[in-house]
């Protein structure tokens, strides 16, 4: 049996700047995890759904456009009714920190700011997930 | 601490110990002024003339924009740059349902030729030059812009500034494309013939190789695919019926000016004298206006921290110095704060200061192409040719950019070097002050500008009430009219003047061509 984490890389919003979201899910995969990367435009409901059929343990949103306010409360309000809270929602971008406090507070495991190592990212993946496990 | 990338450029270019003659053997250097312009277009250089200081600039509501842009021309700003917010960027009116969050976020917000004029209300469009960072809806925006210019009663052959229009580096890299690589690259010939015969001041396109380079590539790729871009421009246009002399004048570049001083420098010569050279022997140009390749430049914004940002101001400083030594003709310098969010008037202000010490107290614009001669500044620039040369052979062996792009050619030699660049960054070989190298524990937080939450409420209002306004009769049968130029062959830039002047929405107008052209969506390249 596989044991390999799952993780579903996504990009929300109209935003198009990508380089970020495919450094991450390269880096995710050469840590040896299985990674799905939606591409760009994804409605929250596109990526519960994608997340859903895949059966990922962690979902990473990447957001630079400032949208996140209105984007993430929707997937996380869609993965509690889809009874998918076990899942790992973790978010990279340009993030205030006040907002991620109350990105936090809806449940969302971890917020990467600009300057974030990938060594810090796959870490806490590799760790949380484990947790929960 | 040894120094980093002490051994290559940031390009991989590797760097000698020492630099002499036999660096530069074959190496010729006509004057500034002369082709191949390698030294610079003018012969007096910024002693003629000063680059125009451009600062790009949109938040929030037409409303806002308009009152940060006449405090920037007061400050001795020369020109203006407008930024639009993604749902205008990517043709939609802040009423559609993907803007929710978005709207006034990373722009301004402009659904309609109403929200144009307030934008411009109090400058006069005749005398202030304007650049509009729009690409796949440019035709419509561009329309806007110049019936604004009607309302104030100025002549079109008065009207002078750029649009971007640089669809293909949307396929390549920062993917703010609506329609597929081919009707929109009628629509981008379209606004170029049109500007050629009506407003003849205007630069219909502004080939960019900033966003190539936001995204991660090389200098050396951001110069070859800038420059290759250019030259599917240059064939569309003359499949078209175009004479290369007409229109080729007017075409401007833009580039990156990032952290390695001399390789930017010499990114800079190296662009000026391939563009000559094609113009003249794969062009047959003849007016040497066509060789001469204009450009504006911006610092990079990817290589700005969130962390130290006080350093981002020496950052820009370096990257601006680059650019200024390099030639360019029009320059944005980043603000410190922009690793976080759109910058404060605090920030902008230091940034255009940081142009105004170049320009007035540092004495580099004194004498044009100072660098000239260097053995290490006109090696590294014959290496940047040579290597950009190669890339822009493989591409046309592949039958040109459109098919490489579609191949994900570009695509994937950009994700390759961002994401080689960015192991160097982890294992510390790259070192950037702040992030992986002098870190500090505490830092204060820096003074934000937060955008107002209440812009995306005004704009719907807005739209609501134009609609209610306006003859919808008349944007109706305008559409319609547009629709079957779309369909058709003909030139559709007079078709969306009469619907913009209906005040038909950007959103109705790109939905016209949405049907007429289908949309695209890329196979993304990991």
């Amino acid at each position: 049996m596989d044991h390999r984490i799952r993780v579903l890389v996504a990009k929300p919003g109209l935003d198009g700047h990508d380089r970020g979201a495919k450094v991450i899910a390269r880096a995710l995969r050469d840590a040896g995890m299985e990674v799905i990367y939606t591409g760009l435009r994804q409605t929250p409901e596109m990526i519960v759904n994608a997340s859903l059929q895949e059966d990922v343990q962690v979902i990473g949103l990447s957001i630079l456009s400032g949208a996140h306010n209105a984007i993430v409360p929707r997937v996380m309000e869609l993965l509690r009714e889809k009874h998918m809270d076990d899942v790992l929602v973790v978010i990279g971008g340009i993030i205030p920190d006040e907002d991620a406090a109350k990105l936090k507070q809806l449940g969302v495991a971890a917020v990467f700011q600009p300057g974030a190592s990938l060594d810090e990212i796959v870490g806490f993946i590799r760790s949380s997930v484990k947790q929960t496990a | 601490m040894k120094l980093a990338s002490a051994i290559t450029s940031l390009s991989g270019i590797p760097i000698e110990p020492v630099y002499g003659p036999e660096h530069v053997r074959g190496l010729e250097l006509p004057a500034p002024g002369e082709f191949p312009y390698t030294r610079g277009i003018h012969r007096d250089m910024y002693r003629g003339k000063l680059w125009t200081m451009r600062q790009f600039s949109g938040f929030g509501t037409p409303e806002e924009t308009n009152r940060r842009y006449l405090y920037l021309l007061s400050q001795g700003q020369t020109g203006l740059s407008v930024a639009f917010d993604l749902p205008t960027l990517m043709g939609y009116d802040a009423d559609h349902v993907t803007a929710e969050g978005e709207v006034g976020k990373c722009g301004v917000s402009i659904s309609s030729l109403e929200d144009m004029e307030i934008l411009f209300g109090g400058i006069p469009l005749g005398d202030v030059t304007v650049s509009m960072t729009i690409n796949s809806p440019a035709p419509v925006i561009w329309a806007m812009y110049l019936a604004a210019g009607e309302k104030q009663g100025v002549d079109w052959t008065r009207m002078s500034g750029t649009l971007q229009n640089d669809i293909l580096k949307e396929y390549i890299a920062q993917k703010e494309y609506i329609y597929p690589p081919r009707p929109s690259m009628r629509l981008v010939t379209d606004v170029i013939e049109y500007c050629t015969q009506r407003v003849p001041r205007f630069n219909p396109i502004s080939i960019s190789g900033y966003h190539i380079r936001e995204a991660g590539s090389t200098a050396v790729q951001e110069l070859a695919f800038t420059l290759r871009d250019g030259i599917e421009y240059v064939d569309w246009a003359l499949e078209r019926g175009l004479l290369v002399d007409s229109f080729a004048p007017r075409l401007s570049f833009f580039f990156n000016s990032h952290s390695d001083f001399f390789e930017e420098i010499a990114k800079y010569r190296a662009a000026r004298k391939i563009w000559a050279e094609t113009m003249r022997n794969r062009f047959g140009a003849t007016d040497e206006r066509s060789w001469k390749l204009r450009t504006h430049a911006q610092t990079a914004g990817c290589s700005l921290t969130w962390q130290q940002p006080y350093n981002n101001i020496v950052r820009t400083t370096l990257q601006a110095l680059a650019a200024v030594l390099g030639g360019t003709q029009s320059l944005h310098t980043n603000s410190l704060d922009e690793a976080y969010a759109l910058p404060s008037e605090h920030a902008v202000t230091i940034a255009l200061r940081t142009q105004q010490i170049i320009a007035y107290e540092s004495g580099v614009p004194a004498a044009p192409d100072p660098l000239a001669g260097s053995y290490f500044v006109e090696s590294l620039t014959m290496e940047m040719e040579k290597r950009a040369n190669d890339y822009i052979r493989r591409i046309d062996e592949m039958g040109g950019m459109i098919p490489a792009i579609e191949r994900g050619f570009p695509q994937t030699e950009i994700a390759d070097a961002s994401y080689q660049f960015q192991h160097t960054i982890e294992t510390g070989e790259q070192k950037i002050v702040g992030v992986n190298a002098f870190v500090e524990k505490n830092e204060d937080p820096i003074e934000l500008l937060h955008i107002d939450e209440s812009a995306q409420q005004l704009q719907v209002q807005k739209l609501v009430k134009l609609k209610s306004e306006r003859s919808n009769e008349k944007v109706r049968k305008s559409l319609d009219e547009l629709k079957r130029a779309a369909d058709g062959r003909d030139n559709t830039m007079p078709f969306i003047l009469d619907a913009v002047r209906a005040y038909a929405t950007v959103g109705e107008i790109c939905d016209a061509f949405r049907e007429s052209f289908g949309t695209y969506t890329e196979t993304s390249v990991l």
